[in-house]
């Protein structure tokens, strides 16, 4: 037995001075979208830095933007871009960093109809405003001849929680609809004209696989890793184009030439033959100036590993990895940190 | 030391009691502060405006608070029936041998996770619900009370998840009551002649104060349901008297909403949500309480009360 507490207490000692030798902790906490690939990240990197331990709690973006204001967090994550108003709320000044893609794809279901559908952005804007109501509308009749629409109700399925991926979806759906944006708008959360709310992507998905003649929206990942089929979407270039972590990486990359010098863009409906018009960045938010200058600098060389050795872990898990025009323009604002 | 003694051990038991008292009144306090800005901003009309568009920062909780109380009312009237027939049967009319597997079944039912009864509702009650509504006659789907396209989820959908739910909270409260009704009374019901049937009614009646908390219970519970009822209501705010339609209840959107709410205005009309369902769980419990408060001082008032039922069921 006091075999065992010297055991213990030697082990707690070695604890603690492991913990006391430059071992430096990081918190975080923001977006549920990203925390797949985040903590991919913060695991591989701490298996090369073992002294570096980066905790993320993906509490949502709402939560992850009051936390960094409040700088109960060292860094935030957001999957919507902050308003001047957050910024204006925040103690110092918070730059945005892009880390990876992500994109919205429209999943449906239609009994007897296998083939891949084809959307435009006014028509799913109609839609989702409760305007067409029939599958074989003629809007959608003109853009699939080939599919036996059948005159059956379209049921609307939206997210009914607050979510990023909502708020890509009514981001586009603005911007190619003057009525979506004047009805509706965009937010995280928006008061939707018709339909019903399934909760997270699974209950979004249940309902449109069970419901005939429903159709939903859920994030490209959700998509390709449970074996949804889903709808191609017209870009701003006129060109039907299916979501993949190539076409979503190619619309960030033909945003990129536009890119505002605080990252803070939209890109749904990028120009571009390639570029799938529902994607969007998602993006950790740091201070310019932090408090904890240690800690600063851990974070500032951890962000560098992540866009650039970090993004080959996006494939496997379906992010889309940033293009190289964004990499070159987010490595020097890194540099405006102060680490010292 | 004796008395001493007591007296420590009452002051340390109050201490626990007032902990209570105390919480109840923080959290009061914490939800009318966080929620000032709301206050201020929309006032009394927050109760009755049926607008719910973080967009625009308009908020109102009407849609809310009808979603909540006509889910809870429909759970409770399937529900209670269902509670009540269960409890008599087991605490009356089972027999012995199966009396503890059965009590065992509805003490299990009331442990599983809210999380888990939702995943049903969604893959077996919504399904099966939709089916009940496409088979509908399209004559009833012209009633306001059957109106709207057969989704599955909604109303209905909630309220019978929400009743099965409550189930096993009643039952086991009103079984717990009716077994503390004196065995004199069942034996005096028999020695006047009284069926089986009749010497129940009499227990039930004894027992109706009792029973009455037992679905206040379920009533209250309902009320704060969240994670089932938001996987099945559709999460629609719109109100609406048709059983087929997706609504909205206030927990549901408390839920749904709170983490991406960055606004103020937004997180302070979300924690006045908070507070409506608050002081409703306050007044209803309130009144639950005056009601069996008045039936049983009108009990105590009447002391040939017991033999009532045994007149109404000889006549």
């Amino acid at each position: 037995m006091k075999r065992l507490t010297v055991w213990i207490c030697a082990g707690v000692l070695a604890a603690a001075a492991g913990a006391t030798a430059q071992s430096v902790q990081i918190n975080g906490a923001g977006a549920t979208f990203p925390y797949p690939i985040y903590s991919k990240w913060f695991s591989e990197y701490n298996k090369l830095h073992a002294d570096i331990q980066i905790n993320y709690q993906s509490i949502g973006s709402g939560g992850g933007i009051q936390q960094v204001t409040k700088e109960t967090v060292f860094f935030g994550a957001s999957d919507g871009p902050m308003t001047d108003a957050q910024l204006k709320a925040a103690p110092g000044a918070l730059l945005h960093f892009p880390t990876v893609l992500g994109a919205v794809v429209p999943i449906y279901n239609i009994p007897n109809v296998k083939q891949e559908l084809k959307f435009t952005g006014p028509v799913l804007a109609d839609i989702y405003l409760g305007k067409i109501t029939k599958w074989n509308d003629p809007a959608l009749v003109k853009l699939n001849p080939s599919a036996s629409l059948p005159g059956t109700d379209i049921t609307v399925v939206h997210r009914a929680e607050a979510s990023g991926t909502s708020y890509i979806f009514v981001d586009f759906l603005s911007k190619v609809s003057p009525e979506f944006k004047s009805k509706v708008g965009v937010s995280t959360a928006v008061n939707w004209p018709t339909g019903v709310g399934g909760k997270g992507n699974e209950g979004v998905s249940g309902l449109v696989t069970q419901t005939p003649g429903a159709i939903g929206y859920v994030e490209l990942i959700y998509a390709l890793q449970t074996r949804i089929s889903y709808g191609v979407v017209e870009n701003s270039g006129g060109a039907f184009v299916k979501a993949s972590v190539q076409s979503v990486t190619a619309a960030a990359a033909s945003a990129a030439p536009n890119m505002p010098a605080d990252f803070r863009v939209s890109i749904t409906n990028a120009p571009g033959k390639d570029a799938y018009p529902i994607s969007s960045f998602t993006w950790l938010l740091l201070y310019e100036n932090p408090k904890d200058k240690a800690q600063a600098k851990v974070m500032v060389d951890f962000v560098k590993w992540a866009l650039t050795d970090g993004q080959k872990y996006c494939a496997g898990l379906g992010y889309a990895p940033l293009p190289g025009n964004v990499v070159t323009m987010e490595m020097s604002a890194l540099a405006k940190i102060k680490v010292s | 030391m004796r008395r001493r003694q007591d007296l420590a051990f009452r002051l340390w038991t109050g201490a626990f009691a007032l902990v209570l008292v105390v919480v109840v009144g923080a959290i009061g306090f914490e939800l009318v502060r966080q929620s000032l800005p709301s206050i201020h901003r929309f006032g009394f009309a927050f109760w009755r405006t049926e607008i719910w568009d973080p967009v625009s920062g308009d908020f109102g909780a009407l849609t809310f608070i009808w979603g909540t109380l006509y889910s809870s009312v429909l759970a409770l009237v399937i529900a209670a029936p269902v509670a009540i027939g269960i409890a008599v049967f087991i605490s009356e009319l089972c027999p012995a041998r199966l009396r503890q597997p059965l009590v065992f079944l509805t003490e299990l039912l009331a442990a599983i996770p809210s999380i888990v009864y939702g995943l049903w509702g969604i893959f077996v009650l919504v399904p099966a619900v939709r089916a009940v509504e496409t088979w509908t006659p399209e004559v009833l789907r012209h009633t306001p009370l059957f109106a709207g396209p057969p989704l599955g989820v909604g109303m209905l959908a909630a309220a019978l998840v929400l009743a099965l739910m409550v189930i096993p909270f009643t039952s086991s409260v009103a079984r717990e009551v009716l077994r503390s009704v004196p065995p004199a009374q069942r034996e005096a019901a028999y020695a006047l002649g009284a069926t089986r049937f009749e010497a129940i009614r009499a227990a039930l009646f004894y027992a109706r104060t009792g029973i009455v908390g037992a679905i206040m219970l379920g009533f209250g519970r309902a009320l704060g349901e969240t994670m089932a009822v938001t996987m099945v209501i559709g999460n629609n705010p719109r109100i609406s008297a048709s059983l087929f339609a997706p609504q909205y209840t206030m927990s549901a959107v408390i839920a749904n909403e709170f983490t991406e709410a960055a606004d103020p205005l937004y997180l302070s009309s979300l924690v006045e949500i908070g507070l409506v369902l608050f002081v409703m769980t306050l007044v209803i419990n309130s009144l639950s309480r005056l009601l069996i408060w008045s039936m049983t001082r009108s009990t105590r008032s009447v002391p040939v009360a017991p033999a009532e039922p045994m007149g109404a069921a000889a006549a």
